[in-house]
């Protein structure tokens, strides 16, 4: 072997160590053909939730009613086709993009910050306090967690707030299981003895130890949830519980288009379709981490 | 552990539903009631005590199998359930069988030809099957086979032909999550040990797969059965709502818009309840499937 070859041998496995751990897992992610698919289809979504003022006016294209033009096929001046009320489904859809990808981030950040409270605490500190938090969380988990999420909407009423708040309280136990779970496979670790042995406190060496050395599984669990919670979204919207007509929700669409479904289709194909793709996409990048993170697992 | 558990989840329920605003009293006898007829009311129906007391008043005559009477209709809440119980009970297990049916021999199929385009096309239908909402995958369902080809009703319960579309609507999320967690317990079971050791005796390729592979990977398999059929509960909200089926799901979502508050209450609890008693009797499977949970007991 020639000197040189051997200097880039050394090379390559020196850039492979000197790799961080988030280079590492972008290294196995972008191998993951699908997952990339549904990274670039989330980044659209983004766009174009950001950048909706650009495609069309929220009050005069979004809301405003037009019966004259009610009920139209898909055109090159309404791509999607126009509603019920004259609106055009594509702006409708555009604007439905904030709602759902809003809904699903913070109630998700609701969850998690609750939930992963709850774990950490029960992970951390293990015995009685363990048993007391999981044994009440798993009453919460015999109520399936749609179920639930329309109970409370039902209690407090239908409205965007009181939707995240529902879907965030279905989803602690989640959360707080995998928190626990994950906190458990690391607090025993040598680091932590050594970081308690120099006389850290609790609550930093749970924040500035335990958590960030298990985040793996918090962060691919909160990218799937932020899938389920667009779809709860729709869900209760569909039956009347969640974001409330005029404003542009996918699911909401969906319900006020059903009586049209006999002769213009199109009215609930496309708003299901945005469903059908963001949580797609989502669970496309859920899965393409879990591979990523822990490549054992293929 | 079903007993507090349950204990525990009829609390919660009762509780959140006592957070509803508005007066029950004046609900309940409408519009024309004076003053003084709502404050008797109120009284004798308990509505001043304190919420535990009235959720104890509740628990003594729901275990006499008195879940109330309807604000809307008069009606017993029991009776009510107890009619549309049955319904809902054919549509989620007929959408759990169909489940079943299909995804293990696919999840099996898919694990044993990994990589093959049969397992590919699987996994990708598996992908966009969870990334569908129930709500929506109906609504496409009675628009093809319904409005257009005419085959089946589009809604209603009138025998057979009317199940087949719901059902196919509830157990398509279900399928493909079932798919996946088979084939996944499936590759990890075909690498195992005592799988090249029945090969090794010369056992048939069929015989490993069915005898020592399959009953090995079903046990992942069940528990997410188990945990399907709350998912199942929660979509048979949805879906009873697109077909109009006459279940306890559409009677729930019927009595959140009336505001009929011990109806919608007896719902969630029947909801909860069954989903508990599933995953009781998806714990005795498990000793069926793996004798050496069963060795463990005695």
């Amino acid at each position: 072997m020639s000197q040189k070859h051997e200097n880039e041998n050394i090379k390559g496995i020196m850039d492979i160590k000197k790799r961080s751990q988030w280079a590492d897992i972008w290294h196995h992610f972008k191998k993951n053909k699908a997952a990339i698919v549904g990274m670039m289809l989330i980044v659209l979504f983004v766009c174009l939730a950001l950048f909706a003022p650009l495609i069309g006016d929220y009050q005069d294209d979004a809301l405003k009613m037009n019966i004259r033009e009610r009920l139209q096929s898909p055109s090159a001046d309404h791509w999607f086709g126009t509603d019920e009320f004259g609106r055009d489904i594509f702006i409708r859809i555009v604007y439905g993009t904030r709602i759902s990808l809003f809904v699903g981030i913070i109630s998700v950040s609701i969850a998690l910050s609750i939930g992963g409270f709850l774990g950490s605490i029960a992970g951390y500190y293990g015995g009685k306090i363990d048993n007391a938090i999981m044994r009440v969380l798993d009453v919460i988990l015999a109520i399936p967690a749609i179920l639930l999420a329309i109970t409370i909407v039902a209690a407090l009423g239908a409205s965007i707030i009181n939707l995240m708040i529902a879907i965030g309280i279905a989803n602690i136990p989640g959360f707080a299981r995998v928190v626990r779970a994950a906190i458990l496979s690391v607090k025993d670790q040598e680091y932590i003895e050594a970081a308690k042995a120099i006389g850290a406190k609790d609550h930093t060496i749970i924040l500035k130890h335990v958590l960030p050395n298990s985040m793996a599984p918090i962060i691919v669990f909160s990218t799937l949830k932020v899938a389920t919670a667009i779809m709860a979204t729709a869900s209760l919207s569909f039956i009347g519980l969640g974001v409330q007509p005029p404003t542009p929700e996918w699911g909401s669409m969906l319900a006020g288009g059903r009586a049209y479904i006999r002769d213009y289709m199109y009215i609930v194909l496309y708003p299901g379709l945005a469903i059908v793709l963001s949580v797609l996409s989502l669970n496309l990048i859920g899965d393409g981490l879990r591979d990523a993170l822990d490549p054992k697992l293929k | 552990m079903l007993i507090p558990v349950m204990l525990g989840v009829t609390f919660l329920v009762y509780f959140i539903i006592s957070l509803t605003p508005g007066d029950a009293a004046a609900m309940i006898l409408g519009n024309g009631a004076t003053e003084e007829s709502i404050k008797e009311l109120r009284e004798e129906m308990g509505f001043n005590d304190p919420t535990i007391v009235q959720y104890a008043n509740y628990m003594k005559d729901l275990l006499t199998g008195d879940m109330g009477t309807s604000y809307s209709t008069g009606k017993s809440v029991a009776g009510e359930i107890g009619q549309r119980f049955p319904n809902t009970f054919k549509l989620t297990f007929s959408a759990i069988f169909i489940a079943i049916l299909i995804s293990i021999p696919i999840g099996v199929i898919s694990a044993t030809k990994q990589y093959s385009i049969f397992d590919n096309a699987g996994m990708i239908f598996a992908l966009i099957g969870i990334s569908m909402p129930s709500f929506w995958t109906g609504l496409m369902l009675i628009i093809a086979f319904s409005l257009n080809l005419g085959w089946f009703p589009s809604s209603g319960m009138d025998g057979i032909r009317s199940l087949i579309l719901p059902a196919f609507t509830l157990a398509i999320a279900s399928t493909a999550s079932i798919t996946r967690t088979t084939r996944s317990s499936m590759l990890e079971v075909v690498r195992q040990d005592y799988i090249n050791t029945a090969k090794a005796k010369g056992v048939s390729k069929k015989d490993v797969i069915r005898k020592h592979a399959l009953r090995n990977a079903l046990i992942p398999a069940v528990t997410v059965i188990g945990l399907e059929f709350g998912i199942l509960l929660g979509g048979a909200v949805l879906t009873e709502t697109v077909f109009s089926w006459p279940g306890i799901g559409r009677l729930m979502v019927e009595s959140i818009q009336r505001k009929d508050t011990p109806m919608v209450l007896g719902c969630v609890i029947v909801f909860a309840v069954a989903f508990s008693v599933v995953n009781l009797i998806v714990d005795i499977l498990y000793a069926y499937i793996d004798p050496r949970i069963k060795a463990n007991y005695n």
